[in-house]
């Protein structure tokens, strides 16, 4: 059979790409090399008990029934209720820095004044940077990259301010190190500090469950452990993708979410792109460096819930160096900053909560370390570099160690191995693709590096793709 | 199809593009822009929901018809003349 569209990677970004086609009856289908949806943020069962991986919070979050911004936009393309997702409020984060504390809890007018009450002197000139990025579209597909520290620093004269506003933008979708795009700050700002966080009571599968039981009642195809090995092109091209197992599928447009420099990595002929090689046959190409931002991450499960500790916090980024440096590090892992996250702090309705206490630790991790370890040192690695970013997130939170009763830890070689991305980098390459075009024609990205950003960009990102280039 | 049961049609379909608006009190004199949050998105999902149901094509350059229920309907009515209703 030949299909209007295959989609590679059954991610957030491909099934909400998938339901948009499946919707408008185009035969459509999602190919997923993995056992389970997901990709980046997905789920999976441990020793008994579920976890997530990926998802610390929904960004973009919206009280029910607004009908406006990100969250609605996506409800509506989808065909989706608000009741869907099952979103609950943070109780409240914060950015914490040497001698600098920063609060914000979904309420925008209340993390204006708190950055006011701690930086009293850039008070005048952040409303100004605020009122800036109020005026800027930063979801036209044509803006030019821009770099954000640069107009920051139009604006504010503060360093410390200035790198406690990237902390969290940065550490929750930056692919570029000691910078980001403005357009991509931008996005970031308003759904963090303005529209903020929630999370549904059941975590990630709750979102996905529900994406991929709408897919399919409409008709979309999902086949697992299905991966694509080659995209066919002819006469530039596309006409389909070969599987892992030799398997030919036709489609008249492919649309992927392996990433820019991974999916031109996979063109069949002379069309490859070799992986990781500034190279490319065809000079036709813009030939996309790919990203170095990954992240260890430890989820420790208590016998507790952390509230019982004296921790209410829904997510503490923090920082102890006189600079905050988001790069990948020299160390295996970079200790002097990180987010502590706990997914039993949210406002569950009825005062609801989760059965066991949680907290996760994710640290910057240099990839080519994690990546080149032989399994025999692999192990105790991960071990020992948890402990220590525990003993680096305790000088934040109350000391939790004695009540751990279950560790996992995942490195840039988990990342890698799920998700495709090289050397697991976390949010793509850093420059990103805003029309998703790859310069083969019936082949677009979307996903992390089309450049929409978090779990309701990344759906966006599969919906803007899908009407802009699939259903026109 | 008459014109009562267009707009039925675009009702029905600003009800599944948008189920959290309450229609109830549309007023069809007055864009629904101005009474509902409508991108352009919605608008092309309009059009796509016409095509998808009754097979009725639109180009891009007559979208503006589409400002209010009144002018949808009327523009709408030629074109469904010969679908019969309730399909």
């Amino acid at each position: 059979m030949r299909y209007h569209t295959v989609i590679i990677g059954a991610g957030m970004s491909g099934l909400a790409a998938g339901i948009r086609l499946a919707y408008f009856e185009k035969p459509v289908c999602i190919l997923e090399r993995h056992t389970t949806i997901g990709g980046l943020n997905s789920f999976y069962r441990l020793r008994g008990r579920n976890y997530d991986v990926g998802l610390h919070a929904v960004t973009n979050y919206a009280e029910p029934g607004t009908r406006k911004g990100p969250l609605a936009k996506l409800l509506k393309q989808l065909r989706l209720r608000w009741d869907d997702f099952d979103l609950s409020p943070q109780n409240g984060s914060s950015v914490v820095f040497p001698g600098h504390r920063i609060e914000f809890k979904n309420d925008f007018a209340a993390f204006f004044d708190d950055v006011c009450r701690e930086f009293p002197k850039q008070a005048d000139r952040f409303r100004s940077l605020v009122s800036h990025i109020h005026k800027y579209d930063e979801t036209s597909l044509s803006n030019e990259p821009a770099s954000a520290r640069s107009v920051l620093s139009d604006f504010l004269d503060d360093t410390v301010l200035i790198d406690m506003l990237f902390c969290p933008l940065m550490f929750y979708g930056s692919a570029t190190p000691h910078d980001m795009d403005f357009s991509q700050f931008c996005i970031m700002f308003k759904s963090i500090f303005e529209q903020g966080f929630a999370r549904p009571f059941k975590g990630v599968r709750q979102i996905l469950k529900k994406l991929t039981r709408h897919y399919k009642e409409l008709g979309g195809e999902l086949k697992l452990r299905q991966g694509v090995r080659e995209i066919m092109v002819e006469d530039g091209r596309t006409t389909g993708v070969i599987l892992d197992d030799g398997t030919e599928i036709e489609a008249e447009h492919v649309l992927s979410s392996a990433g820019h420099v991974e999916t031109l990595g996979i063109l069949n002929g002379e069309w490859r792109m070799e992986n990781g090689e500034d190279r490319v046959l065809n000079s036709q190409f813009f030939i996309p460096p790919s990203g170095e931002i990954s992240f260890n991450e430890a989820i420790f499960v208590l016998d507790c819930q952390p509230r019982e500790l004296g921790h209410d916090e829904t997510i503490v980024f923090y920082n102890d160096a006189e600079q905050f440096h988001y790069e990948p590090p020299t160390e295996p892992l970079d200790l002097r900053s990180g987010i502590i996250c706990s997914p039993n702090n949210f406002r569950y309705p009825d005062g609801d909560q989760l059965d066991e206490g949680y907290i996760r630790i994710t640290s910057l991790a240099d990839p080519d370390y994690w990546m080149s370890l032989p399994d025999d040192e692999y192990y105790p690695a991960k071990e020992e570099w948890g402990r220590r970013m525990v003993e680096s997130a305790v000088q934040h939170i109350p000391d939790f160690r004695d009540h751990i009763i279950e560790t996992d830890i995942f490195t840039p070689r988990t990342i890698k191995k799920f998700t495709g991305h090289l050397k697991g980098a976390v949010y793509g390459a850093p420059r990103k693709v805003l029309d998703g075009t790859t310069g083969i024609d019936n082949l677009y990205l979307c996903g992390t590096d089309q450049g929409f950003l978090g779990i309701i960009g990344a759906m966006l990102s599969g919906i803007t793709m899908a009407n802009n280039h699939l259903l026109r | 199809m008459a014109p009562p049961d267009i707009r039925q049609v675009v009702l029905d379909i600003l009800e599944r593009i948008a189920p959290d608006e309450d229609l109830s009190d549309l007023d069809d004199s007055v864009a629904f822009r101005d009474q509902m949050e409508l991108d352009s998105m919605d608008f092309l999902d309009i059009v796509m929901e016409l095509r998808k149901q009754y097979r009725v094509q639109i180009p891009e350059d007559e979208y503006e018809h589409l400002i209010t229920m009144d002018s949808t309907v009327d523009y709408l009515t030629p074109k469904l003349a010969d679908v019969p209703a309730g399909v």
